[in-house]
């Protein structure tokens, strides 16, 4: 039988305030195997831990029962002081009478009576409880982070300066992501490839990384620890290790009609290609969906050219597999499709191009050299409408776009105005807006230099179309302040695309059993207090992939996260969740119900030699649960047949018991 | 049927851990209030919710039993509420031929940010059990003191 002692907590008067909590404690006197009960203002406070563990000498208690907030609140706290007083953690229990009690409900009679009925069925199950241990395992003592951008840079420099292998698995060809094909960032001016070129070139250098370029994760298993990921690296036809980067066969290929993703299509490139001047590894990569040679097997001029002898033409797609302890995904963001943006007329005239495309354009490295010219004819444009909120902060019924606002719009499109109102002050700059969101150090500063220092147009409305006659594109907008009607003759239309999560980004999360929210961004783990952690331990959110953010926001943040993983990776154990399940081998049949259902492949079969009544033997096939890779979900518990299989902390017996407590 | 006035049903939530839990704590903080008569009982996944717990509940008494997990896709054990959605199904056709109305048993999908929506589902859920009055079908006398 338990000695159990019964803690009600006040909470001040967030609980006493709705629950009697001196008649809580009076009620569950008498329950089965409770020997003491006791209320107080603060259980988790100092003075509150220690009635606990005096109650505990005093009493010689065997199990404690908290009624206080939520477990998740406070369950580590009462098991620790357990712990401080002898107990084994696992023998404490949590009545939740504050979240779902006392700050549900309203009348006090109610209120009390639901607690003790809460407080009994914690009792009843403490009762059954018994000591669990936790296992420990080791640590990998390398991280995997996902993504090359700016965020994953940036985590994988930082954990690498703390002495840790790390990994970048990146999808294209190059590291550099979407910062590389950015002109100037706000709210300095700085120049986007100036800033972090040198963090590629780091990042290339520095020992302790790895750079998996045009590679993707085909597989993720394990857990916190111990993960085991399948990489897959694309075939790119050209021997990494041997060719220099030299450009030459970039130059040669004659398949030159190929549109240059890096531009955003507004240039073409060949074939072979590296995709920008300072890319990381600076390695040439074959398209097959382009490179004659691969298609028809007549061409190899890049073969011919190249001196060091690096195309591969046989190259083929390699899996391989590596291990990890930590992972941070850094996935970033896309901006969304204009497709169903009708009224801008995207798809109609190329007048009408996105921000990002406008980045390309300003760009010295871009298609146009940096002068600002119209895509459709060449000519300097003399009027740019800027349109801010396209596809962000729409309603939730609108079939198009998306309901958050993506935060860094209103920024860039007031640097993109001052620096054409900067270059060519001939020209007139309009940007149309719904509000202008300047939170940030210097953003508000920034924006009013635009309108009163460079005599941008802001205009506080929606664009309602735009039709493109002959050479211009009609914009017909509101004023909302001066309450009429716009008509704007403009050569040149930007639209501040909403940004969303990479397409990448969902599979991903399934493979690491991270969870997302609606908007497919990934959910952190508090979204207060541990932002940069995803619910999955192991498993960390570096940049955009988390939700809509800045450079320096994305920087913060991975180096956040990388922080996390050094604070993991520091450690050569890891205490495991000892609530597990376990077979009892005299009733398991062997009939691998359990084995199908279990997700993480925990439970595997072995012959066991068992003694009959009549003094043989008899090797009988039973399940084992390997408890270093079972997550406790308690699946198997409810298709084994026999009931040979249970759950530790969450016994068939335990659950029972509360249920009887509840419907007594 | 005799229709009570004063009945207050007896509600069985079995919500799990990273999801649905985390809901109903939202739904305290942000004070959003549901009938006294939902008492949860707190589960790692709803995968862990065998059917013979369900059976208990009827038979000591309960009125209804919902059982939450987290929305299809999102289980933090990657397809432990798929389990569920099968097994509860199954469980749930077959209580209906016993005389257990469907009304008296749901599963739900809640996340953990869904506070509104675990009261409102709660809300709803005990008014559609005490619309149907008290369960007699599998009660068992004898665990009556």
């Amino acid at each position: 039988m338990q000695r159990i002692g019964v803690f009600v907590c006040w909470c001040g008067t967030n609980i006493a305030g709705t629950v009697d909590v001196k008649k809580v404690a009076e009620a569950l006197k008498d329950e089965p195997g409770v020997v003491f009960s006791a209320d107080y203002q603060y259980m988790c406070s100092q003075a509150g831990q220690d009635m606990i563990k005096d109650a505990v000498k005093e009493h010689k208690l065997t199990g404690i029962v908290v009624c206080s907030c939520s477990p998740r609140m406070h369950e580590t706290t009462f098991r620790k002081t357990a712990a401080a007083a002898g107990l084994n953690p696992y023998m404490v229990e949590i009545a939740n009478i504050r979240e779902q009690c006392s700050w549900v409900h309203k009348e006090m009679p109610i209120g009390t009576e639901k607690a003790i009925i809460l407080g009994k069925a914690a009792v009843a199950k403490v009762n059954l409880n018994t000591p669990l241990i936790a296992g420990q395992s080791p640590v990998t003592k390398r991280a995997l982070v996902i993504g090359g951008g700016i965020a994953g840079i940036q985590t994988a420099l930082d954990i690498a300066d703390a002495g840790f292998p790390v990994d970048i698995v990146e999808k294209l060809p190059t590291i550099g992501g979407k910062m590389a094909q950015l002109d100037k960032t706000f709210p300095t001016l700085d120049c986007a490839a100036c800033i972090l070129t040198p963090k590629m070139v780091d990042a290339g250098q520095n020992e302790n990384i790895r750079i998996f370029s045009y590679s993707e994760i085909e597989e993720v298993g394990g857990f916190v620890g111990n993960f085991t990921v399948k990489i897959k690296k694309k075939a790119r036809y050209v021997k990494e290790d041997i060719c220099t980067g030299c450009g030459l066969c970039t130059e040669k290929c004659p398949q030159k009609k190929v549109p240059n993703e890096f531009n955003l299509g507004m240039d073409n490139r060949r074939a072979v290609y590296i995709p920008f001047a300072q890319a990381v590894p600076k390695v040439a990569t074959i398209d097959p969906n382009y490179c004659t040679m691969l298609k028809t097997g007549k061409c190899g001029v890049c073969a011919k050219v190249c001196t060091a002898g690096a195309i591969d033409y046989t190259q083929k797609d390699e899996v391989f597999t590596e291990k990890y302890g930590a992972i941070v995904a850094a996935t970033g963001y896309n901006p969304i499709s204009m497709d169903k943006f009708d009224e801008f007329a995207y798809n109609q005239s190329r007048d009408v191009i996105t921000s990002l495309e406008f980045e390309r354009l300003t760009n010295a490295a871009g298609p146009t050299a940096g002068k600002l010219l119209r895509p459709s004819d060449g000519k300097h444009p003399h009027t740019i409408v800027f349109v801010q909120c396209v596809g962000s902060r729409c309603s939730h019924d609108a079939e198009k776009g998306k309901e958050y606002c993506s935060k860094i719009c209103c920024m860039y499109t007031a640097k993109h105005a001052m620096l054409v109102r900067d270059k060519y002050p001939d020209t007139e700059v309009y940007v149309f807006y719904i509000d202008v969101r300047t939170p940030g150090k210097a953003f508000d500063e920034f924006y009013r230099r635009a309108v009163e220092e460079y005599g941008v147009h802001y205009v506080k409305g929606m664009v309602g179309k735009v039709t493109p006659e002959g050479d211009k594109l009609k914009v017909l907008a509101s004023d909302l302040l001066a309450d009429k009607q716009l008509k704007i003759d403009a050569d040149l239309v930007v639209l501040a695309a909403a940004i969303e999560p990479d397409k990448s980004a969902r599979p991903l999360a399934t493979m690491l059993t991270a969870s997302m929210d609606t908007n497919d961004f990934f959910t952190e783990a508090h979204p207060k207090l541990r932002p940069v952690e995803s619910p999955t331990a192991g498993v960390f959110l570096s940049g955009t992939c988390q939700g809509p953010k800045d450079i320096p926001e994305t920087v913060s943040q991975a180096s956040a996260a990388a922080a996390k993983v050094i604070g993991l990776l520091c450690k050569d154990k890891l205490t495991g969740n000892p609530c597990v399940a376990s077979s009892n081998e005299l009733m398991c049949n062997g009939c691998s119900s359990c084995e199908k259902v279990c997700p993480y492949g925990a439970i595997t079969y072995m012959d066991k030699e068992f003694r009959m009544p009549d003094r043989t033997t008899k090797l009988r096939r039973v399940a084992m649960v390997n408890e270093a890779v079972c997550q406790g979900c308690g699946c198997c518990t409810v298709a084994c047949p026999s009931g040979a299989m249970d759950l530790k902390g969450f016994a068939n017996e335990q659950i029972m018991a509360e249920v009887d407590a509840i419907c007594k | 049927m005799q229709v009570n006035e004063n009945f207050k049903p007896l509600i069985v939530a079995f919500c799990c851990n990273w999801c649905s839990y985390a809901g109903a704590d939202l739904a305290g903080n942000n004070r959003l209030n549901y009938p006294a008569e939902v008492k949860i009982i707190r589960v790692p996944c709803s995968c862990r919710v065998n059917p013979m717990f369900i059976l208990r509940a009827f038979q000591r008494g309960a009125d209804g039993v919902i059982i939450c997990g987290c929305h299809p896709g999102d289980c933090h054990y990657t397809s432990g509420n798929y389990f569920t959605r099968r097994r509860m199904s199954l469980l749930f056709s077959m209580l209906d031929y016993l005389g257990i109305e469907r009304e008296r048993t749901r599963v739900e999908w809640v996340s953990a940010a869904e506070g509104a929506k675990f009261a409102a589902t709660m809300n709803d859920f005990v008014a559609q059990v005490t619309a149907l009055g008290e369960n007699k079908r599998l009660e068992d006398l004898r665990c009556k003191e």
